[in-house]
């Protein structure tokens, strides 16, 4: 019964930043990779600015789609402001990856950082395996902006033993 | 074309996808959090989708569509069931033909809501069925088994998705080959559609007792399953608490019930009987909890604390240990602002100023409330700005009553503002009143749709636009002005401090474009002079 382990996820961040992208795109890869997904997120509809959250939850049989406070795994802010009212999600030992980890001056496009930052993630999530995550990109964003973020993927991706 | 092929989909597209499968001729509703999305993607996925001016009318067009013979879905918020409700409860009377499926987005913890209301209420107490989906799976299969049921019992069905069911995705498997409905067709029944009191009362008969044959059928139906467990304890549960509690209590036996109205009494007293401690585990207001107590059966029921907000894995954790202690509270995040450039600033900026009392409504303009602003004295419900406006000016002393204004969105005035300016000229105070329509040609608040006034139909196609300041006119306000007061600040400012003095009914449409939607509205009218011109 307990051999089912579920990876939690929360991304977080501001209004506008693509919060709501990212664990779109960490969605679909999960799921392309034919794990069972579930996300789940409160957001406003319009206006711009406040704090917005998603929660990802992958594995072999996800039931609620929140993420307990406490219990994630990996935690993904997007702005700095954003780490200290998200910390307390995630679980003892569990990993931060904040936006100081991307060098912003390698990105061609600071509006990527959301993609660099899931580059990282994806890293740490061998049951993914890097083709979905292209698949998954490739579906979710449009091609104007595609290969920016290809990029900026790749260069998060890279991190892994920094 | 259908499709086994599984999909990650959220609640709200899994009800469209499912709406499309069961051949439902018109979707209808009104936008409103968290239940906007499902017209949207029906309409992108071929349906026939529109937004009506409310839900009332919404519903009523539904119900139209089902008395033809034809399926109908009608989406709303909540809220939006209690302007709906008069029709809500007569057409459990009459009946439908075709199907018709109300389709009400709940929101309990309030994520983008003005209360947190129940409205199992609604079921029980307009004798309508509810189906409660817990995730996209249900979500899908409860929108087909609802137009099953309401075609098969001639009634109306209530679903009811929550705020998590309708915003989180999970894999769906949709159904392929569905039969199509058959066609529309009117066959008139007078008896069964004019509910004269006479054929009203026999009306009332005849959904009591559909009630009875479905609360038979609910005691075997597939929809009320039956996780087996410990015997220690069990759980009654619906929707998405029943995900949540799966996770807290794995080794609870749980009742989860998909039909919540009729409920299946003696197969929740058997299972009660079956467990050493049986706990209602629900979100809201103790709904199931007391119907099941009223039949006499004996189960725990949630202490109050829990019947506020969502529940989770951790409040059910501690629901099940008794743990009534405080909880943790989260750190506050950042609250919303009005967008820089937001077309609303520079109203709540002169009212600030003139430090008027400002009757408010409900839209992107409500965050007219928070700072550095805070030009926002109440906010009720849809359209209340005008009543609860004229109501103070009523009673006010003249040199408060001369400050007061009604502050209103452009979709939110087409929705309920009308009937507030009819009343506003029928019964004017003595020093007037001054409404301001904040005209920014959407619904922005729900993510930018489109409403009679914008001259645009949900697929963002043109249609018969309703100009707001011709329609105060002919209603008979004595003073109707349009101004873009981010354009003219200065004439703004004059044209308000002369309304609040003068002994009139005012009424100014502050017209600027949503600046979100700005780009986007001049992509549709360059598609439309495009398309005037081939
Ligand atoms: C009865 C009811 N239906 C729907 C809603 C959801 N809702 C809140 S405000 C609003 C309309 C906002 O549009 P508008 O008045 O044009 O203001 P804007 O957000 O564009 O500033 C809607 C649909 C609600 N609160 N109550
Ligand atoms: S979405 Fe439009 S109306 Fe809402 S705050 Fe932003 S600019 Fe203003």
């Amino acid at each position: 019964m307990s051999s089912n382990k579920v990876v939690n996820i929360v991304i977080a961040g501001l209004g506008g930043q693509g919060v709501i992208t990212a664990s779109d795109i960490l969605a679909d890869a999960a799921f392309r990779a034919g794990l069972d997904v579930k996300k789940s997120e409160i957001h406003g509809m319009s206006q711009r600015g406040g704090s917005v959250a998603s929660d990802v939850r992958i594995g072999e049989q996800v039931l609620s789609p929140m993420v307990p406070p406490g219990e994630a795994d990996f935690l993904l802010v997007l702005s700095a402001d954003q780490v200290e009212p998200n910390q307390h999600q995630l679980k003892p030992g569990g990993m931060l990856i904040a936006p100081e980890m991307i060098d912003e001056s390698a990105l061609q496009n600071k509006r990527s950082l959301n993609v660099a930052l899931l580059g990282i993630l994806s890293a740490h999530l061998p049951m993914v395996p890097e083709a979905e995550w292209i698949k998954a990109l490739k579906t979710s964003l449009p091609e104007k902006i595609l290969e920016v973020n290809l990029q900026a993927f790749a260069l998060g991706r890279g991190k892994k033993s920094a | 074309m259908n499709t086994t092929q599984p999909q990650l989909l959220s609640g709200d597209e899994a009800i469209a996808l499912a709406t499309r499968d069961a051949g439902v001729a018109l979707g209808t509703g009104y936008p409103g959090t968290p239940s906007t999305e499902v017209l949207e993607r029906f309409s992108e996925l071929g349906g026939h989708a529109q937004w009506a001016p409310n839900e009332k009318v919404a519903l009523e067009v539904a119900i139209g569509a089902a008395f033809g013979g034809a399926r109908a879905l009608c989406t709303m918020k909540h809220v939006g069931l209690n302007v709906a409700a008069d029709p809500l409860f007569t057409v459990a009377y009459t009946g439908v033909s075709g199907a018709l499926v109300i389709l009400t987005a709940d929101d309990p913890g309030l994520s983008s809501s003005q209360n947190e209301q129940d409205n199992r209420h609604y079921a029980r107490a307009a004798g309508v069925p509810m189906l409660e989906p817990s995730d996209s799976q249900e979500a899908y299969d409860f929108l087909l088994a609802a137009m099953a049921i309401s075609a098969e019992y001639k009634m109306p069905v209530l679903l009811r998705p929550t705020t998590r069911v309708c915003h989180s995705k999970s894999i769906v498997r949709p159904a392929c080959n569905l039969p199509a409905p058959a066609a529309a067709h009117f066959v008139r029944d007078v008896q069964g559609r004019v509910m004269i009191p006479a054929y009203a009362r026999l009306a009332h008969q005849r959904l009591r007792e559909k009630l009875t044959r479905l609360a038979a059928w609910a005691e075997t139906s597939p929809l009320n399953q039956i996780l087996p467990g410990d015997k220690s304890l069990g759980i009654i549960t619906s929707g998405i608490s029943f995900e949540h509690a799966r996770e807290a209590a794995p080794q609870a036996g749980i009742l989860k019930l998909g039909l919540t109205w009729p409920l299946p009494m003696e197969k929740i007293r058997r299972f009660a009987e079956s467990v050493a401690r049986c706990v209602v585990i629900e979100e809201g207001d103790p709904v199931l909890y007391e119907s099941i107590r009223a039949a006499g059966i004996a189960v725990e029921g949630m202490p109050g604390m829990y019947h506020f907000g969502e529940l989770n894995v951790a409040r059910i954790r501690r629901i099940l240990a008794g743990d009534v202690s405080a909880e943790p509270v989260p750190p506050r995040g950042k609250p919303p602002q009005l967008c820089p450039g937001c077309p609303h600033r520079y109203v709540f900026e002169l009212l600030q100023r003139l430090d008027c009392i400002v009757a408010g409504d409900i839209g992107c303009y409500t965050l007219g409330v928070l700072p550095p602003f805070q030009a926002m004295d109440s906010c009720v419900c849809m359209g209340a700005s005008i009543g609860v406006g004229l109501g103070l000016r009523h009673v006010l002393p003249e040199a408060q009553a001369r400050r007061v204004v009604s502050v209103v969105g452009d979709s939110t005035f087409i929705h309920s503002g009308i009937t507030g300016v009819v009343e506003m000229v029928y019964n004017p105070p003595p020093t007037g009143h001054v409404v301001i329509v904040l005209d920014n040609g959407t619904t922005a608040m729900t993510g930018l749709q489109e409403h009679p006034g914008t001259g645009r139909s949900l697929n963002h196609g043109p249609a018969k636009q309703v100009v707001i300041e011709e329609l105060a006119k002919a209603i008979g306000v004595d003073r109707v002005h349009v101004l873009d007061p981010g354009r003219e600040p200065a004439a703004f400012d004059q044209l308000v401090r002369e309304s609040l003095a003068a002994t009139a009914t005012t009424l100014i449409v502050a017209r600027r474009p949503c600046i979100l939607s700005a780009k986007k509205i001049r992509e549709y009218e360059a598609t439309r002079a495009e398309n005037k011109q081939n």
